[in-house]
């Protein structure tokens, strides 16, 4: 709103007042988005163990995958930060070629995950199978759903992209997309730390 | 304006003070019949006098207040200090003071807490006597392992001795509670807590499930009938040898959601399945599940437990 | 179909739920044929339901609250009527837990919460001289799925039973094993919609006080209700979280089968009360830290004063906020987590009692040296110290787990709430609105009307309240339907108070329509002598809220403004004003969660899935909206600003 000055340096995300109440805001979300994340951390930490008749997670969880998931999430967030820097140097072309590159990896991860899940499935190991099962799940799943809502997310301003061009507007959202990207690839190290290698271990 | 503060909040002290002092004989948790109630009641004896000190305090302040510095005729900008705006040394007195209340309050609290994890000190002479208690929709069955007996919806303990109870549920999360004796403890499905109660006086005391179950949760109570050391003998030594045994099918029969009569056997349902172990939460349900979707409608008011 | 209809869907063989569908009916058909008849839809659909305008939202969540404290309290007094009559079976059992089931949530989530985020709403940008919030299309979004979560919730009444396992839903009696059917659903898609409308409401809220005050207005020269709005935003924004992943988890535990909170496959029902109550306690200050707030206007206003102690009132806010996070377990005692647990959540309980005893004194102290005048807003702010005061120390004798064994689950315990809630968030609802009502609306409610309505509802209250204790001592457990000889005359008495409450609640409805016909209207923006903000503005506020925002030198803005001169119209200064527009969007989409939410209950995957392909749409649509919003002319504030300001000379 006007009263606030708006600059004409910087960067492209940050000029105007609008620009910086939004960025603000969704930090907020993801101390939200972490409130959330921690509460199923817990809950998938307090039923550690309980697998009931399914199997437990020492004979199905796998190195190779969880390590290739892992690979491929962190890299996504590696290019994720190029395409912003491409940005930040005024380079629509740049931009979008890194940011389809990030969709790409984050895809590969998903279809990884899926397949993780079916083949668990095929184990013996559902959500119904018991209550670890169940919170394992839903932790994963969460952050898959997360990670498919911001693949969704990454399309929809593609083609935003595309048709406007790089101002102000569109740049504001490449960013705050950039700040979920790196969110969801912060939240798989913890999940690979304290669900698959604690998993594997323990 | 005034008189009407003052008259409400004096009202208010004296009704709270009245209806204490005299009606201590209708309330068992100020009238107990044992050690564990006794420390609970010293405690909240403790803790009202206190409490009631604070809250006069706050009715004079407020009283005060509103009198002297009420709008009236004729006062005009006397004593009006529209700039005052605060004073340190008062703050901290203000802060420092219920600090010290809550320390005073914390100490006993902390220590009645440990104690009541414990048998009470005053029949240390004695082993406490084992006492199963698993609540199901909606009744109780107490199983006594050492005397291989249960009862159903009422129990028998002697005085002047802790009794342990192993709490449990079969299904939805309860809490047992025996006003006169003692404060309440949760029953829980696939868990088990423990509670030490004792009675020092002769007597039958009410119990019940305080947790909301349900259904028919109001009729979900029991009586506690305590005695003298040779009376509970003899009761248990007639429940032994008159009680039938309690058979696995009867058992699950009983599980089923609705009410009971008072019962008693000559075995417990121990020997098939225990609710307090990891994983027998499945027991009531591989049996009754389908019973609870289509609950009868337990009709209001009367007393139902015993038709 | 005509079977599953009957039995199933609608509820059915209760004379009270025919009465209330008949109702549901003929007042639905009512507003239909009054907005035909007087030509409103288009007015409604352009001045209401696509709004982004604070104010008019702030105002909408008010009249929702008030209609849910209307449902609420006819839930209390059927509890009431049967707890009096037991023997006359006016309600059987399964009847009487719906109802405490539904009064206690829809007085804390869908009348205590609304009411006090209304009142936020319209007062909060006015405080701090902002000309809306931060973001109005996400504040429009939080209206309309609080509002949709509360239909869903309010039509398991006539349509599937309502829920039955009390506001806290435990686990297991609330899981799938022990409680199958729709009437639990309701309570998780009803509560998780208007949940995630909250949740933005806190990041909003946030992100306004945070970047939106007017220029030299620090976080210390911040009106007393706005900091307490920015501490409750930052709870809502935290706390949250979890309730929308421990309701998502039921809700899978219900309709897909998982093991979180069952009996079998090794669940832990346990783990429900934990979740509830880590999200529950903090809600509880979530309710009333905003009451505390407008107490400390209303009386620093009304003993025409500074607020006495400003910084300890601030830093006892954030001290409240940050110990409600740590207190959960004082819920349930009586789980036998053990000796040291209880120890410590005790001792971090009766912590709490510090700080808020210091905001006690410090409001005493603000009226000291003051001129007390006693209008309605104050008398509910003189009522709530006493009445609050004593929940307060029922409170900490509560927080002391040992004597606590023999409250829990008492009356003791109910008497207790009520004590904290109605007098705390109630009457600081009563307060808050009645001293900004004439903002809102340009005239004063009553003031004897408002008295009336006062003296009946608060003598009513602690006749209703205090015998509880008792009843508590003398072991009747809440929740019962049932009740024992011994406990019946105090029953009655609680009773008689329930009905003096109505009558005052009555008075309070009343009073706004006779207000409404009969009232002088406003002539100035300055009602009471206020000292903050928002009296700087004229009444009715302008959409814009301030012309010009003016520079803020220190505490107390409007009260130096009427000192020193200053206006918020500064007629040289004036630039053009950059304002939202209004949007359907938030409406068709909050609609659309109801769909996917009414899908779930029922378990229609079918419907669930479209209403969720209407969320997503609707999100796309936003996506892919670049509207700036629009600018105010200089022409046009001016002529709006002389208009507003005739009265004034």
């Amino acid at each position: 709103m006007s009263g606030h000055s708006e600059l004409t340096t910087g960067p492209l995300e940050y000029r105007s007042h609008e620009d910086r109440m939004t960025v603000l805001g969704f930090w907020l979300f993801l101390g939200a988005e972490i409130a959330l994340f921690a509460t199923l951390f817990a809950t998938y930490a307090v039923l550690f163990g309980r697998t009931a008749d399914a199997p437990t997670p020492q004979e199905l969880f796998e190195m190779p995958m969880a390590l290739t998931m892992t690979f491929l999430l962190l890299t996504s967030s590696f290019t994720c930060g190029i395409a912003i820097h491409e940005m930040r140097r005024g380079s629509l072309k740049g931009l979008l070629t890194w940011l389809i590159i990030t969709l790409a990896l984050g895809l590969g991860f998903l279809g990884f995950e899926i397949y993780e899940f079916v083949h668990y499935a095929h184990e013996g190991a559902t959500l119904q199978s018991s209550a670890y099962w169940s919170s394992f799940f839903v932790l994963t799943g969460t952050h898959g759903a997360h990670v498919t809502l911001g693949i969704c997310w990454a399309v929809l301003l593609i083609i935003q992209l595309k048709k406007r061009g790089l101002n102000q507007m569109t740049a504001r959202k490449t960013f705050v997309l950039g700040l979920y990207w790196h969110f969801l690839d912060v939240i798989w190290i913890f999940l690979f730390t304290s669900v698959y290698l604690i998993g594997m271990v323990v | 304006m005034k008189n009407k503060w003052g008259k409400y909040s004096f009202l208010l002290a004296a009704a709270f003070l009245l209806i204490l002092t005299a009606g201590c004989s209708g309330m068992p948790v100020l009238d107990p019949k044992g050690p564990v109630g006794e420390s609970q009641k010293n405690l909240i004896v403790f803790s009202i006098v206190l409490m009631l000190i604070i809250v006069l305090t706050v009715m004079v302040v407020l009283t005060y207040m509103l009198v002297k510095f009420r709008e009236r005729p004729g006062r005009g900008d006397k004593d009006y200090d529209p700039e005052h705006e605060g004073n340190t040394k008062l703050e901290i007195i203000w802060t420092v003071i219920p600090l010290i209340i809550v320390t005073a309050l914390s100490i006993p609290t902390v220590i009645t807490i440990y104690q009541l994890e414990e048998p009470p000190q005053s029949s240390s002479d004695k082993e406490p006597l084992v006492v199963h208690a698993t609540s199901a929709d909606w009744k109780w069955f107490f199983s006594y392992p050492e005397q291989n007996i249960e009862t159903v919806n009422y129990l028998h303990i002697p005085t002047d001795r802790a009794i342990e109870f192993k709490l449990s549920s079969a299904d939805s999360m309860g809490s047992f509670w025996v006003p006169a004796l003692g404060g309440q403890k949760y029953t829980m499905a696939n868990m088990r807590t423990t509670l030490y109660l004792q009675a020092d006086e002769a007597g039958t005391y009410k119990g019940r499930n305080s947790n909301f179950t349900g259904t028919a949760f109001a009729e979900q109570t029991f009586d506690v009938h305590a005695e003298s050391t040779e009376e509970f003998q003899s009761w248990v030594e007639e429940t032994q040898q008159s009680a039938p045994p309690l058979s696995q099918d009867r058992y699950d029969e009983l599980l089923a959601p609705g009410l009971l009569q008072e019962m008693e056997f000559s075995s417990t349902h121990l020997q098939y399945v225990d609710h307090g172990k990891m994983g027998s939460g499945d027991y009531l349900i591989n049996r009754h599940q389908d019973k609870f979707e289509d609950l009868p409608a337990l009709e209001g008011g009367e007393d139902v437990a015993n038709d | 179909m005509m079977d599953f209809l009957l039995n199933e869907f609608l509820v059915t063989g209760d004379p009270l739920i025919y009465g209330a569908m008949v109702s549901i009916v003929l007042v639905s058909i009512a507003i239909v044929f009054v907005l035909t008849y007087f030509r409103k839809w288009g007015y409604l659909w352009r001045e209401w339901l696509t709004t982004v305008d604070h104010k008019k939202i702030g105002i909408m969540y008010i009249i929702a609250a008030i209609a849910m404290l209307f449902r609420g309290g006819v839930d209390a007094m059927l509890m009431r009527a049967q707890l009096t009559l037991p023997n006359t079976e006016f309600l059987n059992s399964q009847h009487y837990n719906e109802i405490f089931t539904t009064h206690g949530t829809i007085m804390i989530i869908f009348m205590a919460m609304p009411f006090l985020i209304g009142l936020m709403n319209f007062v909060v940008p006015l405080q701090i001289g902002a000309r809306d919030v931060a973001f109005p299309f996400l504040n429009a979004v939080s209206f309309w799925s609080f509002a949709f979560g509360a239909m869903l919730f309010n039509l398991s009444f006539v349509i599937g039973g309502s829920p039955d396992a009390g506001w806290t839903n435990y686990a297991p009696l609330a899981g799938p094993n022990l409680n199958p059917g729709p009437a639990i659903n309701y309570y998780l898609l009803g509560l998780q919609i208007s949940g995630i409308g909250t949740l933005a409401t806190g990041i909003n809220f946030m992100v306004t006080i945070l970047k939106m005050r007017a220029p030299g207005m620090t976080l210390m020269r911040m009106p007393i209700f706005t900091w307490s709005s920015l501490i409750t935003s930052f709870i809502i924004t935290f706390a949250f979280p979890i309730l929308t992943v421990a309701l998502a988890l039921m809700t899978i535990d219900r309709i897909f089968g998982s093991q979180f909170f069952t009996l079998t496959g090794e669940g832990m029902p346990m783990m429900w009360a934990n979740l509830f109550w880590l999200w529950g306690h903090p809600e509880v200050y979530i309710v009333i830290l905003p009451a505390f707030g407008i107490f400390s206007e209303v009386i620093s206003t009304f003993a025409r004063k500074q607020l006495f102690g400003y910084k300890a009132m601030v830093w006892s806010m954030l001290l409240i906020a940050g110990l409600s996070f740590l207190v959960w377990v004082h819920h349930f005692f009586t789980m036998g987590a053990g000796a040291g647990v209880n120890s410590l959540f005790s001792v971090t309980t009766m912590l709490i009692s510090v700080p808020t005893g210091v905001k006690i004194f410090n409001w005493l102290g603000t009226m000291y040296k003051g001129k007390i005048r006693f209008d309605t807003p104050m008398l509910w702010s003189l009522g709530f110290i006493p009445c609050f005061v004593i929940g307060g120390v029922t409170g900490v004798m509560l927080a002391m787990a040992a004597a606590d064994y023999q409250y829990h689950n008492t009356y003791f315990l109910v008497a207790h709430f009520h004590n904290v809630l109605i007098a705390g968030t109630v009457f600081g609802c009563f307060a808050g609105l009645t001293f900004w009502y004439p903002k809102m609306f340009g005239h004063k409610m009553n003031e004897k009307l408002g008295k009336i309505s006062f003296w009946f509802f608060v003598i009513g209250f602690n006749v209703c309240f205090l015998p509880m204790y008792f009843l508590g001592f003398m072991g009747m457990p809440r929740r019962t339907y049932a009740i024992e000889p011994e406990w019946m005359p105090l029953n009655v008495v609680s009773t008689v108070g329930a009905v003096l409450m109505a009558i005052g609640f009555i008075v309070f409805v009343y009073n706004i329509y006779y207000s409404f016909r009969y009232s002088e209207r406003e002539k100035t923006g300055d009602t009471w002598d206020g000292r903050a903000l928002e009296w700087a503005t004229t009444t009715p506020v302008p959409f814009y809220n301030f012309a010009t925002v003016p520079e803020i030198t220190g505490p107390e803005a409007f009260w130096k403004m009427k000192q020193e001169g200053g206006t918020t119209y500064d007629k040289d200064n004036l630039e053009p004003i950059h304002m939202p527009s209004d949007s359907g969007v938030p409406f068709i989409m909050s609609a659309f969660m109801f769909v996917a939410g009414f899908g779930l209950v029922w378990e229609w995957m079918v419907v669930a899935i479209a209403g969720l392909i209407g969320i997503l749409a609707c999100m796309v649509v936003r996506s892919f909206d670049y509207d700036h919003g629009f600018h105010v002319s200089v022409e046009e504030i001016k002529e709006t600003e002389e208009k507003a300001r005739e009265g004034e000379k």
